[in-house]
């Protein structure tokens, strides 16, 4: 009887390496398929492997190519993309990164991943029509601590005990060599091409605050409560010059 | 706003690129050769951004085709109703001349493994795949194309020629046919087949769009040549002498220059586009 070959043990000899190739794949003569199987687990391992160099280039210039690629190469086999949208792919790695203890002394790198991940969300987010520059402007003085945003689908903020911003930057946009900092950032994409902007102390506390749906006025106050020289008119204007506000109401 | 009414109904008979946003700036400058454009479905199932923005803009003034890399028609098991609605959902936005995927599979046991892996010829794969393609083509409400494979090894269990394999899936779908050439090429070469014979069995009456592309060579451990579909390189002038031979039995098609990795500058692809233009202005007269 012919061997058949089902795509579990196609699938299976793909992603390992070490397994024996499936019986009943030949070449012209008959002879059984070796490096003609490899081409597969190649454009498998390779691809993937590619993705996630595209879609951490500040990971990988971090750890470097050779120890990226193994470390890619250990990844997609535990987390195969689970659907054809390789835009997606990768969300897992940052924690993926987290759990490897020969990396415990990188302890930055998980959110460095985290931040690029949301920077490509970023990317392929919704548009969305951003309210006027000056609509904070029209609202009268008194119901400002009463006001409430809706917030852009890309917007995401990214609060990090590490100076997550200036390693992305340093890696990636020849920024200067990293200060030993927490730093939060949030993502604004004003058209399309997202931009993480390094927050100032409290910001990111009032920006947590204001994404879970409270009103300026809460939101200020964590701000203040997490730093003395929080500065709201700086945040605010960083919101709206970013297109990051959506919808304003006004909680009664 | 959205404006379709200018844009053409049908793939013209003229050569066309696989769009590249890197490209973008050339090709709304002065697209050439180039008459129509093909994207890769995947690419543009996100919710918004540049690559929806940019893709509306081109379609206004360029046929596009719709070309699927994940839908796993070969795959074992259901097809992925999220990603049928996906499809549908970007062919009714899009409203693309035509669309296409690939006799292969691509995901098992809810792993997508971003390749197009192969398929016995058996009367199994037969009514699986003519089965998908029926849910498919229900789904969107359209006609698809249905590409051949490259192949790098055969299945011992393979009781049907390739080219019969998807004449048959063609008659019992009403799908069309996508012909790589250079699959062809790299098939045959890597199997031990001459690439006419299997283009004299080939219905080329259901061609409705050739593809070109480069491939990498490479050697088995037996010391035979294994040519890989890399779509990286210019096309080899061997596959250019075949389209001639298929343009000559087919007559003019729309052809389509596959240029995935190492993407080159706009000149050197608009080249190859030039260059099937001129195969096809030898059929026309």
């Amino acid at each position: 009887m012919t061997a058949t070959v089902s795509q579990t043990t196609f699938r299976t000899a793909i992603l390992n390496g070490q397994s024996d190739r499936p019986l009943g794949l030949t070449d012209a003569q008959g002879r059984a398929a070796g490096r003609r199987f490899d081409v597969y687990r190649n454009n498998v391992a390779v691809s993937l492997t590619e993705a996630l160099e595209t879609g951490f280039p500040a990971i990988a210039k971090l750890l470097g190519a050779e120890n990226f690629k193994a470390i890619a190469g250990m990844f997609l086999r535990q987390y195969p993309p689970s659907s054809p949208l390789m835009m997606h792919y990768g969300a897992e790695f940052p924690d993926f990164l987290q759990g490897i203890k020969q990396l415990s002394h990188l302890g930055y790198l998980p959110d460095v991943a985290r931040l690029e991940l949301a920077l490509r969300r970023a990317y392929h987010a919704a548009d969305a029509s951003p309210i006027a520059a000056d609509a904070l402007a029209a609202i009268p003085p008194m119901e400002l601590g009463a006001v409430a945003f809706e917030f852009a689908p890309a917007v995401a903020l990214l609060r990090s005990q590490w100076p997550v911003h200036a390693l992305w930057a340093f890696n990636l946009a020849d920024g200067p060599k990293p200060q030993a900092v927490a730093q939060d950032v949030l993502i604004l994409r004003p058209e399309f091409d997202p931009e993480p902007h390094a927050l100032a102390p409290g910001s990111g506390a009032c920006v947590d605050t204001l994404m879970h749906g409270a009103t300026l006025g809460d939101a200020a106050a964590q701000g203040t409560a997490a730093a003395d020289d929080f500065d709201l008119s700086a945040l605010l204007a960083l919101l709206l010059n970013g297109q990051a506000i959506t919808k304003i109401t006004i909680k009664t | 706003m959205f404006d379709a009414s200018t844009r053409p109904t049908t793939l013209p008979n003229a050569p066309g690129v696989g769009y590249k946003a890197q490209h973008y700036t050339d090709l709304t400058n002065d697209p050439g050769h180039v008459a129509w454009l093909e994207i890769h479905a995947e690419n543009y199932m996100g919710a918004g951004g540049r690559p929806l923005a940019q893709l509306r803009h081109l379609s206004e003034r360029f046929a596009i085709s719709m070309h699927g890399v994940g839908l796993s028609i070969g795959g074992e098991g259901p097809l992925d109703g999220d990603h049928l609605a996906r499809l549908k959902h970007l062919n009714n936005w899009l409203q693309p001349v035509v669309f296409s995927e690939h006799l292969a599979w691509s995901t098992h046991d809810g792993a997508f493994l971003n390749d197009l892996l192969p398929l016995p010829y058996t009367k199994d794969t037969l009514t699986r795949v003519s089965d998908h393609i029926d849910q498919l083509q229900n789904t969107i409400g359209r006609q698809m194309m249905l590409e051949n494979p490259s192949s790098y090894l055969a299945f011992a269990e393979s009781t049907w020629s390739e080219p019969d394999f998807l004449r048959e899936v063609s008659d019992r779908t009403g799908c069309g046919l996508l012909l790589d050439v250079n699959n062809v090429f790299v098939s045959a070469t890597n199997l031990d087949y001459d690439p006419r014979a299997y283009i004299a069995e080939f219905p080329l009456d259901k061609v409705g769009e050739i593809h070109l592309g480069g491939h990498d060579e490479d050697e088995d451990e037996h010391g035979h040549v294994l040519l890989i579909d890399s779509h990286g390189k210019p096309v080899v002038d061997p596959v250019w002498a075949l389209l001639d031979h298929v343009l000559s039995l087919s007559g003019p098609r729309p052809i389509l220059i596959e240029w995935d990795n190492d993407v080159p500058e706009w000149g050197e692809l608009h080249a190859e586009a030039a260059r099937a233009s001129k195969a096809l202005e030898q059929v026309a007269v």
